[in-house]
């Protein structure tokens, strides 16, 4: 008996060849599907070049810094557990195993992301390569974070992933993900399909780190579905050169008085392409959004950062901001702030702003004693405000230490 | 200490101070008064080297050193400090970060919880952007705070006074007051309340970018307060000097 295509395949078989509607268009095939086969290891005894790397993004091989680990080469789940101490409290498997786990995940499964919303959603459903899922239980309150790596160690391999992310009622936890390349690798496409489940009174601090090869391609294509009084904050940051990126995240604040932040820190340079948009739909009473980008341009990047915010909703308010800093005259920064409003009780805005490094402030810290340089790289850091994503400090101070190492190298 | 000779200085193409004199000899202060628009902020980004300000003719000694040519950075480190009238805004840079950079070059406070202190200024603003939302008076407070991490031998103050209540005022001239004990300094005042707490031994006023006369400053300021600036322009002494270019 023939079994019958499932409808997502269906639809994502349909969708195969649709470009997205941002970002340059990528030919799929073009890249290898056979990876490094890879083989379940302790985090300690992950080899030193994969260590060396995924620090960049973020993740620790010292298990002890974080409540769970999910590490991915290529195709391969190589770690995937949780620490004794938060057992019961947060779940973690690769997307293949929760799938044959559990009956119910299917309907966790393409509910946010549409599975034909272009090419790279339909070739994450046609050619899935596992991917995390994480289940934060209900009322349980993870003091460490969670960390998730996404590595490539095959260069021109094709990744993609589909993680789902369930954060029950009341729980809270801050996550990690970082996403990355061998240093031998230098092309390839990442595909990440993220969906993640913000339940009544939960809250979600997502942060994903980007540091890919200049050659590389990575099409991230998330969604989040937020019920009442729950939470979702999601940091975005990318500081090292890629060939394209384009993502536009999406949260549907669903549940009353439920509210949803993006922030993102973009830092282009050589002649990256990063278009990287935010979009936030207040669908319930007292739902808040906000979108915070922060973009630099150095080289010949070019540079898209989109936002919308779109008001369903009385007594909804959401805000956007976008700042851009071009250190280059070949850089561009396009900033694309977009508002929609479907009832006059909602209170959106935004502000939009790009310029170059203020004079009147290099001086200013010039007759503090700073040399040019040194105010310069002071104020592009600081233009990167690490701040603005709510981080507890042990993640807070990696990030910074990373923005620092990335105004060096721009001086 | 600092000595200005036949200093011009464009902006943009267009002239702001023309033909300046004047020296500030060691542990004197001095005081500025002029007009809005009248040079005197110009002067002070001239004496610290603002690019912006293009030297046409004339020079700048510090310390006996021509300074005309160095860089804002290098001026500060012989010893000139200056608090602006409207410093600029600097997002995700904090007050700490450049107190902290300011006491290892030689400031003489050992924390910035005694440094705050002094002033009576919140701590938690050393954690806040620069600027970010300050008062009119939490900015004066933070220029000061940063002139006393400093120490340098030659303070500017411009403004210190302007948009401060009687009560901050009070403060920060006792502060100021303290901090250029045995100092030289060059101040610029409108309405000369600083003067009330600040002994100044000699003040000059600016008219058109240029200075048009020298004297006592109480006497001066008494004149200003009563006659305005239109008592400068009808004096012999300034019309005189200006028939003579």
């Amino acid at each position: 008996m023939v079994q019958e295509m499932p409808e997502s395949k269906k639809r994502a078989v349909r969708a195969i060849s649709k470009p997205a509607v941002y970002g340059p268009d990528l030919d799929i095939n073009g890249y290898s599907r056979s990876g490094e086969e890879g083989y379940r290891c302790p985090l300690t005894e992950l080899p030193e070049d994969v260590v060396e790397r995924s620090l960049e993004v973020g993740v620790t091989p010292r298990e002890e810094e974080r409540s769970a680990t999910y590490f991915q080469i290529d195709h391969s789940v190589i770690f995937s557990a949780v620490r004794e101490m938060f057992k019961g409290k947060v779940e973690v498997l690769s997307t293949a195993e929760a799938l044959q786990k559990y009956d119910w995940f299917k309907d966790y499964w393409w509910r946010i992301v549409p599975v034909d919303a272009d090419k790279y959603t339909a070739l994450a459903e046609l050619k899935w390569d596992q991917g995390y899922f994480i289940r934060i239980l209900e009322g349980e309150k993870v003091t460490l974070p969670l960390q998730a790596c996404l590595f490539i160690s095959t260069d021109n391999l094709n990744q993609n992933v589909h993680n789902v992310i369930i954060a029950e009622p009341d729980s809270e936890i801050q996550m990690i993900t970082g996403c990355t390349v061998h240093r031998n690798v230098n092309r390839g496409l990442h595909v990440g399909v993220s969906e993640f489940y913000i339940k009544e009174g939960a809250k979600l601090t997502f942060t994903m780190i980007h540091d890919w090869s200049p050659r590389f391609d990575t099409r991230p294509r998330t969604g989040a579905l937020i019920e009442e009084d729950g939470t979702f904050i999601c940091n975005y940051i990318c500081l090292k050169p890629v060939k394209s990126l384009q993502t536009y995240p999406v949260a549907y604040c669903k549940g009353a008085n439920s509210r949803a932040r993006f922030n993102s820190i973009i830092y282009g340079s050589s002649d990256s392409y990063i278009d990287v948009g935010a979009k936030i739909v207040l669908q319930n009473e007292g739902s808040r959004g906000e979108i915070i980008n922060r973009a630099v341009g150095k080289g010949e990047s070019t540079i898209y950062a989109r936002g919308m915010l779109v008001g369903e909703r009385a007594n909804t308010k959401a805000h956007l901001e976008c700042r851009g800093l071009l250190l280059s005259d070949k850089a561009s920064i396009y900033a694309a702030p977009e508002l929609l409003a479907k009832t006059n009780r909602t209170e959106l805005s935004h502000e939009a702003a790009i310029g170059k490094i203020s004079e009147e402030e290099v001086c200013y810290l010039m007759a503090r004693g700073f040399s040019r340089e040194e105010a310069e790289a002071l104020i592009i850091r600081g233009f990167m405000d690490v701040d603005i994503l709510g981080l507890p400090e042990e993640l807070k101070k990696r990030i910074e230490k990373m923005i620092e190492a990335t105004t060096e190298r721009a001086l | 200490m600092l000595k200005v000779e036949e200093l011009t200085v464009e902006v943009d193409g267009k002239p702001v101070l023309r033909d300046i004199n004047l020296e500030v000899p060691k542990g004197e202060v001095h005081v500025l008064f002029g007009p809005n628009g009248s040079g005197k902020s110009s002067l002070i980004m001239s004496i610290l080297g603002f690019p912006a300000y293009r030297v046409v003719s004339g020079r700048i000694l510090f310390k006996g050193q021509d300074i005309t040519s160095l860089p804002i950075n290098e001026r500060v480190k012989l010893g000139l400090g200056v608090a602006f009238q409207n410093p600029p805004t600097i997002r995700g840079v904090k007050l700490r970060e450049v107190l902290e950079r300011l006491v290892s070059q030689g400031g003489r406070y050992s924390s910035l919880r005694e440094l705050a202190e002094t002033l009576n200024f919140p701590l938690d603003f050393m954690e806040r952007d620069l600027n970010l939302g300050f008062s009119g008076g939490e900015m004066k407070k933070s220029e000061v705070i940063q002139i006393l991490a400093q120490n340098p031998d030659f303070v500017i103050l411009d403004e210190p006074d302007s948009g401060v209540d009687v009560e901050n005022l009070q403060l920060i001239g006792k502060v100021i007051k303290k901090m250029i004990e045995g100092k030289s300094a060059l101040l610029i005042t409108h309405l000369g309340y600083i003067l009330h707490y600040i002994d100044a031994d000699e003040a000059h006023v600016i008219l058109d970018g240029t200075i048009v006369c020298s004297g006592r400053p109480l006497k001066i300021l008494t004149q200003i307060l009563n006659e305005g600036y239109a008592w400068c322009r009808k004096c012999p002494k300034v019309r005189r000097e200006r028939c003579e270019r």
